[in-house]
């Protein structure tokens, strides 16, 4: 009796072909039409060295591709994060914001928000990135002083910092609606675009940053991939199999807020990903985190590749903010896949 | 090659929960440590796996001082079955068995045999690929006997292995408590070191070499069945009176309340 519909194998294979799938389908996508012929010629022209017009050069590569790009690295980096601290918190409902790290970005970003509004009007990229670093910097804090409250001589205790970043979480809520209270309509509604989250913003700088984040992340989550399956048993149970919870538990909280705190930075709050993802996957695969984590990060590429590339083209001319669509998509298929498993049980 | 505690203490918040406790703990044999509630089995459990540091005195494995055992190395010599595991994702029974072998390189054509193995032995077989989320409360905790069977499953060159019980048998019918002590039996036989906490007395006298009652922290009494199990300690530890009569078949000691 074999209820896991698909091997972990199969599934990394049919995620590994979906993804450059989407990928060109959505390089093709936008105001301006371009074939997927026309696409293809394009980048094989690119790769060598022929000639390509300027014009379909820019939109594709420039705009469409590092968009694109910026998507797939974020969304890889939030599902296998969000893989990683259901594991840690043994809880399939935690997701990296259970860490206070999306709460304080998201307070980073909207203090700079308000109080470098002067230069967001007139020089854009330096207030842009002042902004960024805010949230970067809000979101590094905010996952320290959890960990440190919920730290003793005895060691992390999960459920404090449960705890302790929810009441984290409820704090940043008020501080950022106290922010967005006394900031003019303006900010106000800046700050509530950044909380959408939203890739439009996408350059290669951007793309190569969180290309290095994403990269670093999937590299060293998976070497701990058995500790994080012995943890699924309990604490104890871990260091029973000789696993050193406490320097695992520091290392996954602390690599997890590196790569939230950098794509909220980069690209808003995008909600949704790291707590569903990772959820379908397991229900698909099961909880061994040495397939999950590859999986789910393939899977959340493609879904914030498929979540942005409708956020752009939906309301042509206008666009999206990114972050509404991935919640909009992924709501209604998780609650329809988990009636179904319900059904099965 | 032992398992020795020497004249540790364990305080925890202002209580005394173990008092210059002096045990030795040997291989091969099966040593059962009663007492009533409170009386710091766990406790001792506990310093004993190393998941408490005793305020004083040392434990000591294989003539090393346990933390002096790298976290990995002790999991290769001690596996530890907890009372209750809160395992709420929907592994299947192999994989669960699986987690076993993660202190060990033995390779995963071999580990595959050793999980088969070791689910035959405790008779979940049955349970293979299943979801741990769906079982009973006795077949999971056989789904865990055969994880830690599955950890310490081949001889260690670092010395020899223990398996430490907490309460095996509760969540068992009667004859897996037998399937079970059988198996601790056998282990034994092939020089396993078994350190079993157990409440009921006539399971104990059936199958220990060496008994190790406690109460209040303290050591009162050690020795073979025979020599611990007295209606004097009976009453006096349990505050229950009882006939302690010879077992017509096995001639170990039978406790009768």
């Amino acid at each position: 009796m074999e209820l896991r519909p698909v091997s972990a194998p199969l599934l990394i294979w049919i995620l590994a072909l979906l993804l450059p799938a989407v990928l060109l389908l959505s390089m093709t996508l936008g105001t301006v039409d371009i074939s997927v012929a026309e696409a293809l010629e394009a980048t094989a022209n690119a790769l060598l060295g022929n000639a390509v017009p300027e014009q379909i050069y820019t939109i594709l590569f420039d705009i469409r591709l590092s968009r694109i790009l910026l998507a797939i690295f974020i969304g890889a980096m939030l599902a296998s994060t969000g893989a990683v601290m259901q594991g840690l918190f043994r809880n399939p409902l935690a997701d990296p914001s259970l860490i206070g790290v999306s709460g304080g970005a998201s307070v980073g970003a909207s203090v700079m928000i308000v109080m470098a509004a002067g230069l967001i009007e007139t020089g854009l990229l330096v207030g842009l990135s002042l902004v960024a670093m805010g949230a970067f910097a809000g979101g590094l804090a905010a996952t320290l002083l959890v960990y440190r409250l919920a730290t003793s001589g005895i060691g992390t205790s999960v459920t404090t910092m449960l705890l302790v970043g929810i009441a984290i979480g409820a704090l940043a809520g008020a501080l950022n609606s106290l922010l967005g209270y006394f900031s003019d309509n303006d900010m106000l509604r800046q700050i509530s675009l950044w909380q959408m989250g939203n890739l439009s913003g996408a350059n290669w700088t951007k793309v190569a940053i969180m290309a290095l984040v994403a990269g670093s992340l999937l590299v060293l989550f998976p070497r701990d991939s058995e500790a994080l399956n012995a943890l699924l048993l309990g604490e104890s149970e871990a260091r029973h199999l000789g696993i050193d919870v406490q320097r695992v538990k520091r290392r996954l909280i602390m690599l997890t807020a590196l790569g939230v705190s950098v794509s909220v930075a980069l690209a808003g709050m995008v909600g949704f990903v790291g707590l569903i993802i990772p959820h379908l996957v397991r229900l698909v695969i099961g909880p061994d985190h040495r397939w999950l984590i590859p999986s789910s990060a393939l899977a959340g590429a493609i879904l914030l590749l498929v979540a942005d590339s409708l956020a752009r083209v939906l309301v042509i001319p206008a666009e999206l903010p990114t972050g509404i669509l991935t919640a909009l998509l992924g709501a209604p298929f998780f609650i329809a896949l988990l009636l179904q498993q319900r059904r099965k049980v | 090659m032992t398992i020795l505690t020497d004249n540790v203490s364990l305080r925890l918040s202002g209580f005394d929960l173990l008092r210059s406790v002096s045990i030795q703990l040997d291989l091969g044999k099966v040593s059962v440590i009663l007492g009533p509630n409170g009386a710091g089995k766990s406790s001792l459990l506990g310093v004993l796996t190393g998941e408490r540091s005793p305020s004083k005195g040392n434990v000591v494995l294989h003539g090393r001082e346990l933390h002096q055992w790298s976290l990995q190395q002790k999991a290769q010599m001690l596996a530890v079955l907890p009372q209750h595991t809160l395992l709420n994702f929907p592994f299947t029974a192999d994989e669960v068995v699986g987690l076993g072998r993660i202190p060990h390189q033995t390779g995963r054509r071999r580990d595959a045999e050793i999980i088969a193995e070791a689910l035959e032995w405790v008779d979940a077989r049955y349970l293979q690929k299943r979801f741990y989320t769906q079982m009973s409360g006795g077949e999971k905790q056989h789904v865990q006997l055969a994880r830690v069977l599955a950890q310490i499953w081949e001889p260690c060159d670092l010395g020899g292995r223990f398996l430490v019980l907490d309460e095996p048998t509760a969540a068992f019918d009667l004859s897996h408590q037998k399937l079970t002590l059988d198996i601790v039996r056998q282990l034994a036989s092939t020089g396993v070191g078994i350190i079993m906490v157990l409440h009921d007395l006539n399971l104990a006298a059936q199958c220990a070499d060496n008994l190790v009652v406690f109460d209040g922290g303290l050591v009162v009494s050690q020795g073979s069945p025979e020599e611990v199990l007295t209606e004097q300690l009976i009453d006096r530890v349990f505050g229950v009176k009882s006939m302690v009569v010879p077992h017509p078949v096995t001639n170990r000691p039978l406790v009768i309340t």
